[in-house]
């Protein structure tokens, strides 16, 4: 295997999981967030395969199928029956400002560039780069959770902050199957527990605007 | 050696359960009293005897260090007694053995004994672990084990909100020293991490930090000592506990915070800069005068008596100071002179303010009273601790043939070395410094024959000193106990300056020469021709000078009888009110000191004429440091604090955005930085 393919294949992979993200951050309609959430773990699921054949460690192969399975595949459909029985699939969320916010996550795709660049001067060009676009995912997924009002948007963007860490935890050589199984693990109960706190919110307030829990306490916005 | 040191800890640590368990044993409920005393006393007594044996050289060293695989996983407990916490150890559990002895007796009017028996033998422990730990981790936890076990002592009488309020400042200020502790230990142990005292003494640090360490040392140790101006905690907590841990507290704790100050500054930081020794001596001086101009003015005995602990840290601190500062010169005879005065100060001021909070603890156990200005005539009713109180406060006032005379001359005599130190700064200072330490020893004599004669002359000033009754044979064992060794270290200095001799060694490369040899047991510091001082020949002087004359008074004086006017003894009056008070005693002293430093203010509030009330006359005493120095941090803190407020009511998104902006702001500065 040519070193250049290796680098260039998973850069591109990476580079994918940095543009979807973006791609998340302007999408108003609940529904293709979702596609487009699910094509993140799909990217995410290939980028992680390609580092077990490219690091030739056959344990991240499991991560992969972890990835597939429960990011691609269950918690998308999931989260399309929760919108369905909830009844929001035809909100349109007015996403705040879609110029700054895009401006604004340039420069944190920058910002992690020039610091992970030079802290991991030693390290190989593969984990180089793999981390900075892996920082830029989580800062990213950050971005799109403080931008949203929408809870269930909100979950979207936390799981594609997870799915950076994931990224970040199999470029880096040598990481134990045993914590990218209970990151997995994790994650799924974060998710189990945010899609009852969602029903609970929607039993009380008929709303996920989570403007109804603040002025619910009683605060200004 | 370490073995037994640590079951004797051990044991201590388990004789805690006696509070829990008081009056639930067989038998009766004072039998619990005598077993958390009783093993307290073996403990301390095992404890001082290993100290003693490391100090006189008779082990090896491989006995006296342990590590034990406890604590932060990558390093351990470390414990080591090296002579410094050897000598330490000796004046900790001399207190504590005598302390024990006082409690089988003052325990026994305790409202509520298992409050006091659950943490006494543990504050000892904790105590005794402060100077084994060999590693900054066990050391601030051992620290801070005895700072929160003798805040719980402090906590005892809880139902007074005074004292609810003591123990609220006493755990502030323990906490805030802990903190400046830690970070002065974080930045011995430097980036690697080197948290052993033995890493942190072969690694070498940058002056600045050096300097940072100090200052942190001095706010750290200092503030547990009771140096001005951080002494504001000790006068309200040191009397808050009851009077055998009160004694501990002052006279042990504060011992232990100056071994953790020396530890710190003389053993672990390197070579002193010329000028650590110029601010150590500074706060010393301050401290002295200012404790000692507090204590004068004090109504309560206890309250004074915790005071005078503050100017006796000083006097400490200064002999400290003048180490370092001759230490800084290379001039090491001299600073090995000056530490031994200190040292030997520590060891005796441990004894008679032991003698002195079991005094007065004697007076509250027979008056239940803390106010000199309702005691009086005590010496009538309570003759031996009349007697034993009276030595306390001669030992306390540097009158000779008893201890405090020697500390206090050993540290004129490093004073008077001073001329030979080549800065200027430190040649004009260390001289002040000698003047100020002068005035205070004076102020000292006028507090003491204060408290002394108001509480112990004259007549009764209430009821219940009229009711006095002399306390029982524990208490007064303990005490003849600390009288006899204050009136040893006067009389026979030598000993237990020898004893210094393997301390001043270690942390300065010299020693004073072997003083016990000498004829006649003469203590020569420097060189015959210099100065020297010999305690027994002393005694044997005023024994003679008072005895012989008296006598021959007695013998030849005329024994007819002669007829006069009727003198009223000076009271025309007959009322007890009519005596001097404390307060008119200090007065003199507070007219001119009073508007300075203690914002005095006298009210005299007179009846119109026609009106048929009685005039009243108060003054009104502020504390310094309070003004000056805490209550700007309280404002600040209260202020911020109202501030910050808000930020326990934002939005969910807010509080995401505060992450988020907090974490895009470290990677900016991390970008940059690089």
């Amino acid at each position: 295997m040519a070193r250049g393919l290796a680098f260039d294949i998973s850069h591109l992979l990476a580079g994918g999981m940095v543009l979807l993200s973006f791609a998340l951050l302007y999408q108003d309609r609940m529904f293709s967030l979702l596609r487009i959430y699910a094509l993140h773990a799909l990217v995410l699921s290939l980028s992680v395969a390609w580092q077990a054949w490219v690091q030739g460690a056959p344990h991240l192969y499991v991560t992969a199928t972890i990835a597939l399975a429960f990011k691609a595949i269950v918690i998308p459909v999931a989260l399309h029956r929760i919108v369905v029985r909830l009844g929001i699939h035809r909100t349109i969320e007015t996403v705040v400002g879609v110029g700054p916010t895009i401006l604004f996550g340039l420069g944190l795709v920058g910002l992690s560039v020039a610091v992970i660049l030079p802290v991991t001067a030693e390290s190989d060009a593969l984990a180089r780069e793999d981390l900075a676009f892996a920082l830029s995912v989580v800062l990213l997924g950050l971005l799109m959770m403080i931008t949203r009002r929408n809870a269930v948007s909100q979950i979207v963007g936390f799981m594609s902050l997870e799915n950076g860490l994931v990224l970040a935890a199999t470029g880096a050589k040598g990481m134990p199957l045993v914590v990218e199984i209970s990151v997995a693990f994790s994650i799924l109960i974060a998710f189990i527990v945010i899609g009852i706190v969602l029903f609970r919110i929607r039993e009380r307030f008929d709303t996920v605007d989570i403007h109804a829990l603040d002025s619910f306490r009683g605060e200004r916005r | 050696m370490l073995t037994a040191a640590g079951a004797a800890i051990l044991l201590l640590l388990l004789l805690g359960l006696c509070g829990p368990l008081h009056g639930r044993l067989p038998g009766s409920a004072a039998r619990t009293d005598r077993i958390a005393y009783g093993g307290g006393m073996a403990g301390c007594f095992v404890l001082m005897s290993v100290g003693l044996a490391a100090l006189s050289g008779a082990v090896e060293d491989d006995a006296l260090s342990a590590a034990l695989p406890i604590g932060l996983p990558w390093l351990g407990a470390h414990f080591r007694l090296d002579p410094l916490s050897a000598f330490f150890m000796v004046v900790v559990d001399l207190g504590g053995l005598i302390a024990c002895i006082y409690g089988l007796g003052y325990g026994t009017h305790e409202r509520e004994p298992g409050r006091v028996l659950g943490f006494f033998t543990p504050y000892l422990a904790g105590l005794n672990l402060v100077l084994l730990a060999d590693d900054a981790f066990s050391f601030l936890l051992c620290w801070e084990f005895m700072s929160l076990s003798s805040w719980l002592l402090v906590l005892v009488s809880h139902r007074d909100p005074e004292n609810r309020h003591a123990a609220y400042v006493y755990i502030v200020m323990a906490s805030i020293g802990t903190f400046c502790l830690l970070l002065a230990f974080g930045l011995m142990a430097g980036p690697g991490g080197g948290y052993g005292f033995a890493a942190m003494r072969a690694s070498a640090l940058d002056p600045g930090l050096e300097t940072v360490v100090l200052l942190l040392a001095i706010a750290g140790a200092g503030s547990k000592a009771g140096l001005v101006p951080l002494h504001a905690w000790l006068p309200l907590a040191h009397p808050a506990a009851p009077s055998h841990v009160s004694a501990l507290m002052s006279g042990v704790m504060t011992k232990v915070a100056i071994y953790g100050f020396v530890r710190i500054v003389l053993d672990l930081l390197g070579t002193p800069a010329w000028w650590w020794g110029l601010v150590v001596l500074l706060l010393g001086g301050l401290t002295a005068a200012m404790g000692v101009l507090y204590a004068l003015m004090q109504q309560d005995l206890k309250r004074l008596l915790a005071y005078s602990t503050v100017e006796n840290v000083g006097l400490v601190f200064v002999g400290l100071g003048l180490a370092l500062a001759f230490q800084a010169q290379g001039m090491v005879v001299p600073a090995a002179l000056a530490l031994s005065a200190g040292l030997l100060h520590v060891l005796n001021h441990s004894l008679f303010k032991s003698l002195l909070f079991f005094g007065a603890g004697a007076v509250l156990v027979a008056t239940g009273e803390r106010q000199l200005d309702r005691l009086g005539g005590l010496i009538h009713r309570m003759p031996r601790t009349a007697i034993l109180f009276l030595v306390g406060c001669a030992a306390i006032s540097a009158l000779p043939p008893l201890n405090g005379f020697v500390s206090e001359w050993l540290i004129f005599q490093a004073i008077l070395l001073s001329p030979q130190l080549p800065d200027w700064a430190l040649r004009f200072v260390v001289p002040a410094v000698g003047a100020v330490l002068a005035l205070s020893a004076a102020l000292v004599a006028t507090t003491f024959v204060k408290a002394y004669g108001i509480a112990f002359l004259g007549r009764p000033r209430s009821r219940e000193a009229e009711a006095a009754h002399e306390v029982d044979r524990w208490q007064g064992a303990a005490m003849t106990g600390l009288a006899a060794l204050c009136l040893a270290v006067g009389v026979l200095p030598a000993l237990f300056l020898d004893l210094l001799a393997p301390v001043t060694q270690a942390l300065t490369g010299a020693s004073l020469d072997r003083q016990s040899g000498l004829p006649w047991l003469t203590l020569i510091p420097i060189a015959e021709a210099r100065s020297s001082y010999n305690g027994l020949l002393l005694l044997l002087f005023i024994a003679f000078s008072t005895v012989v004359p008296a006598l021959v008074i007695h013998r030849f004086a005329t024994r007819a009888t002669r007829r006069g006017a009727i003198w009223d003894c000076g009271f025309p009056q007959t009322d007890p009110a009519t005596q001097y008070t404390s307060g008119s005693f200090a007065q003199p002293l507070r007219r001119v000191f009073g508007t300075l430093i203690f914002h005095a203010r006298e009210r005299v509030d007179m009846p119109l004429p026609g009106e048929v009330r009685a005039a009243r006359f108060s003054v009104e005493l502020r504390d310094l440091a309070w003004d000056v120095f805490y209550a700007p941090v309280a404002r600040a803190v209260e202020f911020a604090a109202g501030r910050l407020n808000h930020l326990q009511f934002l939005t969910v998104r807010r509080y995401l955005s505060l992450v988020f902006g907090a974490l895009v702001l470290l990677l900016l500065v991390l970008a940059i930085w690089q």
